[in-house]
């Protein structure tokens, strides 16, 4: 197959209407007779509702007013397991639960009437921790505050501590992180017995919100229909919290029968909606002398908040994630998400991965230091290779080449150099340098036999002026979509980029092809649209109206000769797993992951000992299958580098009583064009055979490594031995005081 | 908002073209824009003056729109990322975000397009220091704003090629 447009940076396939302001976002929509709609939320952590007043001086005969009892089908958010109500019906469990909708036509007389409901609770204890729910001062969730366990052992890690002679043990924490898309959440309904729900939004997954308005209200699949609008990031906060705004929208529509609209506003977003997990992270690590790992025993634990939403899977990745990029022969993970009375935690870039790299190479640095190896040293004699397992037993049957991503990224941030330069000029100067760095991977695509519950199907369907259009639910959420679709689509077919088309995510017209997470939409749903390409092209070719190799021109021609004698033109595929893979979810063994993507990321920093601004170089180097789209790729990593900077040394979500305290962008501080250091980045290519071309997922990758490169560079510079993140400049003044304060 | 207040006349002209509108005096710029006048090119991100998704230029400074109360745009020249483009034909700056990636999810992008705008008129040339500063007061969660750097360079290479005396 010829590569006209794979591997080449083609002109985003929405750029014009994005750069000019034409293209519509959800906010950008208005229907006739449309009203507003807002939620109505709790302001206590825990609680049972005694009374819901009505304050006087509202018009309320004007207003349309829905509360639990108004639902036609289960007060359930639909997703894994069936805990969360749409709305609270009698229990509060978290802050800013809601408990009551309203719709008017007068978006400023309705916040007048927002303000004039009380929600009256009678409070009950509850628990904002890690510690508090495992302690279970009060049992939130099943028996023990337990969303989900789970328990890998690879060979037999209490035998092999007597082999160590060296023993590290180590805490590691994260906080929460807001995903900070710039478009805020927001949903439009129409809603009505005859017609069913419609929905417009801002989303990652139609069909998430589908199966979830199945339930909410009571109809068949074919009632309910979710269009994505375009859509302003997600980062997976618009994975499945969409699904609850879409409820509140439809309710509020059913109701008044007429369009409502509910788009939250940059506080209710950071506040009520989901955010990264926070995690807790407990190492042991035995070691030989001469720095071999003998046995990993590591305890995961995470935050899940108030109801069990994604905690499992997102527990899952992490867990998986837990031990590293290296060969250990007995490797244990204890992992649980636990509740507690926040607003449920949820996706966020990497999934639960982040937590356990940011520990696992934290950790790895200060082993390394107890046996007296360099961090690259001692990485280098355990780094996994081909024909060695992971932690899961999945056999590595690709050439994983770290110490050449290694070389890599020093030759390219001049690592040794610069390592040797800053200690030696570190002492008696006030700013102090350092250079770090970490190696890791992370699996694309559905974990363990996920893509197959999926089974995720594309479809293409050809006009007769030669228009090939794309059916796909997978959404544009400016990582590319589109362009990647048209780019793999084009080249099958030997067309011009210009005749694809991508039909809008919308299920009434587009096949399931999975939600957009997880890093599989360029490789898994990228893969089924190339096959589904050639597919359509085999056709043609078979009933005699072209041959293999045709110009455009005998490509048209032969779309509209086919659809003028033999009907409609359309190709579809389905997911297929790559042969020989196998997982059991029982045992939680086997190949987690098709493939995995893998890095080398290096930070530079210069901690000013009156500023503490840190970060000034960053060099990232991973190696993913083949680059689709050189700008759109190196997008990918620059954006999730910069996110992950913010994760770091940034982003502090201040908690109070289960409360996001700073939900605003004045004090929830994300990296600005000034804060971010030169990111650099580099791609090294091995075709994944199961990808479309070769080409590997990508879009988490570039948020696990830099909170552990950067901590391990503040260390190098410093001394000081960051254990959690952010490291803000007030956690590293603290630091450095404490220090000082230990040298006098 | 209350009924005793009442809405004035708003006499202004955008992107180019003479304007007339009515809205409370304490309406935001923004609404009044996007409801108003239905330029919703014009993006709300924040509400509160962080972000730059709702920049415009006003008689040629950039400010954010969510925090100008409608009364003060009376009599002003407001140009929204409507009027950066000639027709289809694309401003340099938009050109090359298009080419250089500086645009994905889109929302920070008409506000980014119009800072960039500003900065180019303000430093034709501008410095790799006064560009960061120059965009510091927009926000871009996509990009790392690498990209974004990327294409006011870009932009401004285009500017320069097409000045009298280049080729």
């Amino acid at each position: 197959m010829e590569e006209k447009y794979f591997g080449h940076s083609v002109l985003r396939k929405e750029g014009r209407e994005k750069v000019t302001g034409r293209a519509r976002y959800v906010d950008d929509l208005a229907f006739p007779e449309m009203l507003h709609g807002v939620t109505v939320r709790s302001s206590v952590a825990h609680g049972r509702i005694r009374d819901i007043p009505f304050g006087e001086g509202i018009p309320w005969g004007e207003f349309t007013v829905v509360t639990a009892a108004d639902i036609p089908g289960k007060n359930e958010i639909a997703l894994i397991e069936h805990d969360q109500p749409c709305l609270a019906a009698e229990f509060i469990n978290h802050p800013e639960e809601a408990v009551v909708l309203l719709a008017h036509a007068d978006r400023y007389l309705l916040e007048e009437a927002r303000r004039a409901v009380q929600i009256d609770v009678e409070p009950l204890p509850a628990i904002f921790s890690i510690e508090e729910s495992i302690a279970k001062r009060v049992v939130l969730y099943g028996k023990d505050n337990v969303f989900k366990e789970y328990h890998l052992e690879k060979g037999d890690v209490d035998a092999a501590w007597a082999r160590a002679d060296v023993i590290v043990e180590g805490e590691y924490r994260t906080g929460a992180q807001e995903q900070l898309y710039i478009e805020n959440q927001g949903m439009i309904a129409t809603a009505n017995p005859a017609d069913g729900v419609t929905i417009w939004g801002s989303l990652q997954c139609p069909y998430y919100i589908h199966k979830a308005l199945i339930t909410l209200f009571g109809l068949p699949g074919e009632k309910i229909r979710v269009i994505q609008a375009e859509t302003g990031g997600g980062f997976g906060g618009k994975e499945e919290y969409p699904s609850m705004i879409a409820g509140h929208a439809a309710l509020l529509a059913w109701k008044s029968g007429k369009p409502v609209k509910i788009i939250y506003d940059r506080a209710e977003d950071m506040v009520a909606t989901t955010k990264r997990h926070p995690s807790r992270t407990r190492h042991r690590t035995g070691v030989t002398r001469d720095g071999k790992l003998v046995a990993m025993d590591i305890d995961f634990v995470i935050d899940g908040g108030a109801y069990a939403t994604l905690s499992s899977v997102v527990l899952s990745r992490g867990t998986i994630h837990a031990a590293g990029p290296y060969f250990c022969p007995n490797v244990r993970v204890h992992s649980r998400a636990v509740a507690t009375n926040a607003p449920p935690h949820g996706a966020f870039r990497g999934f639960g991965a982040p937590q356990a790299i940011f520990a696992a190479e934290r950790h790895i640095d200060q082993v390394a230091l107890a046996v007296n190896l360099t961090p690259e040293e001692f990485r280098r004699r355990n780094f996994l290779h081909k024909g060695q397992t992971t932690i899961t037993g999945q056999l590595i049957n690709e050439d994983v080449n770290f110490d050449g991503l290694l070389d890599r990224a020093f030759r390219e941030s001049d690592y040794h150099a610069k390592r040797e330069r800053f200690a030696r000029e570190n002492p008696g100067e006030a700013v102090k340098r350092g250079i770090g760095f970490a190696s890791f991977m992370h699996g694309a695509g559905f974990t363990g036999s996920g893509e197959v519950y999926l089974a995720s199907v594309v479809e293409l369907e050809a006009t007769r002026e030669g228009i090939v259009r794309v059916l796909a639910a997978s959404t544009e959420i400016g990582q590319g979509t589109n362009t990647v679709f048209s780019q793999i689509a084009a080249d099958a077919l030997g067309i011009s980029y210009d005749r694809i088309e991508i039909a809008r995510p919308d299920t009434g017209a587009v096949p399931n092809s999975g939600p957009t997470v997880a890093s599989r939409t360029s490789m898994v749903v990228g893969h089924l649209v190339e096959t589904a390409a050639l597919g359509m092209k085999r056709t043609l070719v078979d009933s005699g109206l072209l041959c293999d190799a045709c110009t455009e021109d005998e490509f048209v021609r032969a779309c509209k000769r086919y659809i003028d004698t033999r009907g409609p033109l359309r190709s579809r595929t389905q997911y297929e797993p790559p042969p020989g893979l196998f997982w059991d979810d029982k045992k939680y063994s086997g190949d987690a992951y098709g493939t995995y993507a893998w890095a080398v990321y290096v930070a530079e920093v210069a901690v000013d000992t009156v500023t503490f601004e840190a970060l000034t170089d960053f060099v990232a180097v991973q190696e993913i299958g083949k680059v689709i789209h050189p700008v759109l790729a190196a997008g990918q990593i620059e954006g999730g580098v910069a996110q992950a900077i913010g994760m770091s040394l940034y982003e502090n979500v201040v908690w109070r009583e289960g409360r996001m305290a700073n939900g605003q962008m004045t004090n929830y501080i994300m990296p600005t064009a000034a804060d971010i250091p030169p990111i650099r980045v580099f791609f090294e290519e091995q075709p994944y055979p199961f990808g479309p071309h070769g080409a590997k997922g990508i879009g988490e990758l570039p948020m696990d490594g830099p909170a552990p490169a950067i901590i391990n560079a503040i260390e190098n510079a410093t001394g000081i031995c960051v254990r959690e993140i952010p490291a803000t400049p007030e956690v590293l003044m603290e630091a450095l005081t404490a220090k000082a304060g230990a040298l006098v | 908002m209350s009924e005793s207040v009442s809405r004035i006349n708003i006499a202004c002209r955008v992107n180019g073209a003479p304007r007339r509108v009515q809205a409370y005096p304490m309406a935001r710029l923004l609404d009044v824009l996007r409801e108003e006048m239905h330029l919703t090119g014009t993006k709300e991100g924040c509400g509160e003056g962080e972000c730059g998704a709702c920049a415009v230029l006003m008689n040629g400074a950039i400010v954010n729109s969510c925090l100008v109360p409608a009364v003060e745009a009376d009599g002003m020249d407001i140009r929204t990322i409507e009027g950066i483009a000639r027709g289809e034909q694309l401003s340099a700056v938009q050109e090359a975000f298009l080419e250089c990636g500086g645009a994905q999810c889109g929302i920070c992008t008409p506000g980014m397009v119009i800072a960039s705008v500003a900065l180019l008129e303000r430093h034709p040339h501008p410095s790799d220091v006064e560009i960061r500063e120059g965009l510091a007061g927009n926000l871009c969660r996509c990009t790392g704003y690498q990209k974004i750097f990327a294409s006011v360079v870009r932009a401004c290479e285009a500017t320069s090629d097409k000045r009298p005396g280049k080729q």
